[in-house]
């Protein structure tokens, strides 16, 4: 069967929003905010990101005019969709002090049903990779759970790639290839400006039924293509994956953790951004009458010195092995625990950690320690702000 | 069963602008739950009964700057089961410890008609210098809900909730976009203890270090990059030497800058 493709004009495309709210989606996209293009709930396209771009480097985000209207022609926001799914503090339940003892109280999941409008590839793997820690197994995620079966999915594809991608070394992109219920490219030329659309599931078709389309000409398709195929090889960064795993578990003792140990200020923003980094703490809390509790779980990070905590002290008590066991986790570890790497190249802990920590430029250099030659194209990662 | 005692709290002043009792005072709400659990047993800002100690928990705000402080913290802390500290002055000597770094005689000297009279201490320290405390709650001022947080711990004899990790997770968990990184605004949030919530970032400022040095503060990478990002040294020493001036690692800081 050949793939179907429709053609969704750039002037209709504030029907997309307005059929995903009459559907009692509340639509959360792209939108401008605190100097960056941030997600947060759209009613109309107006509030959109319409001819701004991003430039990122290592430590460094700035928004810049494009010289054309694409309403996607940026990278990867500040934050991912990780918030939105799993949410940053949760109330998990409360209790009261009766005369007979206490009385526990559950807390009503509640789960607003929420389209997302404009996922990258990167990012659509690291809900596929959040899926496996929260809803595989045998003990679920209620609130990851309830959150995630209402989502709808508006992928785009990347137009450009960004400073610190690194999608095309992860196989992660930057064509969306499932796990969306419609997927967009979009094209915008001197006279045209459209969105080539992608059909993922029957939710999505029947959400492209009621906006105005066409199909699409070969031509069209072609130039979706070839824009793809363009964009995965911009990627600003590039990470050599080859016997990755090994070279790290060889390298627990390397003198560049103690480098990268110097400069690491321990302040956890690399997981906060990362879109598959999951861990909580437990936080139970009392009032002052002694009558009230709750337990409240919040994000936490292998980053704080509470995270290894136990009888006595914290396993983790210095730099080098909090941030030895991050990336060791993520380029490693993580393909034993749950088959995939922890990492899908989204670039976010580079652009957002405050010193321009950069986790390809450490897996190059432990690469590099082993008497490995440079790779050819790999861009010396150190960034100036 | 004898009914319960009520735990006796007392609250004293040192060298300080009074803003964290102040904070206590703010918990409207909370307060007349704190005033039916504990009995208010010297807290001269709020009430005129002062009761004699023992007291369950002494919360200490201030430094101590004079030898008649140097010794009144002592009796303090033999009256007191608990002593917590209350806020940057008491925690870490203020901004009152930029004395630290001059001869306290030569601004008596500018300041007083007649410098005679003023006996005071060349340094402005933290109540720890000279006590065993329990537990410092930090904060210029402190954090309100994290007052209450101390004290409803100290009534039922649990931890705290009071994370010392960095300012960047609270910001994070609001979701504010770094001011550092989208428009470089040095920030003194990755070295900076959480507790405000982030306040100044969602205002679009940098952090000015107002809670103190985080668990494992990396003070020297984040000048390194503030340097990149366009300060002076003068501007990294003023940075670190604000109201946690004299805590151990930001004064080794700003020294490093001078
Ligand atoms: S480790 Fe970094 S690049 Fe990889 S997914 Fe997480 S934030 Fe993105
Ligand atoms: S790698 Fe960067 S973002 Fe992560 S903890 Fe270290 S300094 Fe912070």
């Amino acid at each position: 069967m050949t793939q179907q493709f429709s053609i969704l004009e750039r002037e209709d495309f504030q029907k997309l929003i307005d059929v995903l709210s009459a559907d009692g989606y509340q639509v959360i996209g792209p939108t401008l905010g605190e100097g960056a293009v941030i997600y947060d709930e759209l009613t109309s396209i107006e509030q959109m990101p319409i001819g701004w771009t991003d430039i990122q480097e290592g430590g460094k985000y700035r928004l810049e005019r494009r010289d054309d209207d694409a309403l996607f022609g940026f990278n990867t926001s500040p934050q991912s969709w990780k918030r939105f799914l799993h949410p940053p503090s949760v109330r998990l339940w409360q209790a009261h002090r009766t005369d007979e003892g206490f009385e526990l109280q559950h807390e009503p999941i509640e789960a607003p049903r929420m389209a997302f409008l404009g996922v990258r590839s990167c990012d659509l793997h690291a809900i596929a990779i959040q899926d496996k820690v929260f809803m595989n197994g045998d003990y679920l995620d209620p609130t990851y759970k309830s959150r995630r079966e209402k989502i709808f999915v508006v992928a785009v594809n990347c137009g450009q790639a960004g400073g610190t991608c690194f999608c095309s070394s992860m196989n992660t992109g930057p064509k969306a290839e499932g796990g969306f219920d419609l997927a967009l490219t979009e094209i915008v030329e001197s006279r045209q400006h459209y969105f080539v659309v992608e059909v993922g599931s029957e939710k999505g078709q029947e959400v492209l039924h009621q906006l105005p389309h066409r199909p699409a000409k070969d031509s069209e398709v072609k130039a979706a293509d070839n824009l793809l195929k363009k964009v995965s090889k911009q990627m600003g960064r590039i990470l050599d994956t080859e016997q990755m795993q090994d070279i790290l578990y060889r390298n627990y003792e390397n003198a560049r953790w103690d480098s990268v140990a110097q400069r690491c200020l321990s302040c956890a923003n690399c997981t906060m951004v990362c879109p598959t980094c999951f861990c909580t703490t437990i936080q139970d809390v009392t009032d002052l009458s002694g009558s009230h509790a709750e337990r409240v779980r919040r994000w936490d990070s292998c980053f704080t010195m509470d995270f290894s905590y136990i009888h006595g002290g914290s396993i983790r008590y210095s730099q080098k092995s909090r941030y030895r066991q991050w990336m060791t986790h993520k380029l490693a570890t993580w393909f034993d625990q749950f088959g995939t790497a922890g990492c899908v190249g989204c670039g976010r802990c580079i652009t957002w950690c405050p010193v321009g920590i950069d986790l390809t430029e450490e897996m190059a250099a432990i690469r590099e320690s082993e008497g490995a030659a440079p790779k050819p194209g790999r861009k010396p990662a150190s960034a100036k702000p | 069963m004898p009914p319960k005692r009520k735990p006796k709290l007392a609250v004293w002043k040192f060298a300080s602008c009074d803003g964290c009792q102040l904070s206590l005072l703010d918990c409207e709400d909370e307060l007349l739950d704190v005033a039916g659990e504990i009995e208010i047993a010297y807290f001269p800002e709020a009430t005129r009964a002062m009761v004699k100690g023992p007291y369950d928990l002494s919360l200490v705000e201030g430094s101590v700057t004079t030898p008649h402080d140097a010794q009144r913290i002592q009796k303090i802390r033999k009256e007191s089961d608990y002593l917590v500290t209350i806020g940057a002055c008491a925690t870490a000597g203020g901004i009152q410890a930029l004395r630290n770094y001059k001869d306290v005689r030569e601004f008596i000297s500018f300041v007083y008609a007649t410098p005679e009279y003023i006996e005071t201490l060349p340094k402005s320290t933290p109540i720890s210098d000279h006590v065993f405390v329990d537990f410092e709650l930090r904060g210029c001022p402190i954090n309100k809900y994290q007052l209450v947080e101390v004290i409803s711990a100290f009534l039922h004899g649990r931890k705290p909730n009071t994370p010392p990790h960095s300012v960047c997770v609270e910001c994070k968990q609001r979701g504010t976009v770094c001011v550092m990184v989208a428009q470089g605004t040095p920030c003194m949030g990755p070295v900076t203890h959480a507790g405000c919530g982030a306040i100044c970032p969602a205002f679009n400022r940098g952090c000015y270090g107002c809670f103190g040095p985080m668990e494992s503060p990396d003070t020297k990478s984040l000048s390194d990059w503030w340097k990149r990002l366009g300060a002076s040294d003068d501007d990294i020493l003023r940075a670190f030497r604000s109201f946690n001036a004299y805590a151990e690692i930001f004064r080794r800081e700003s020294e490093a800058h001078e």
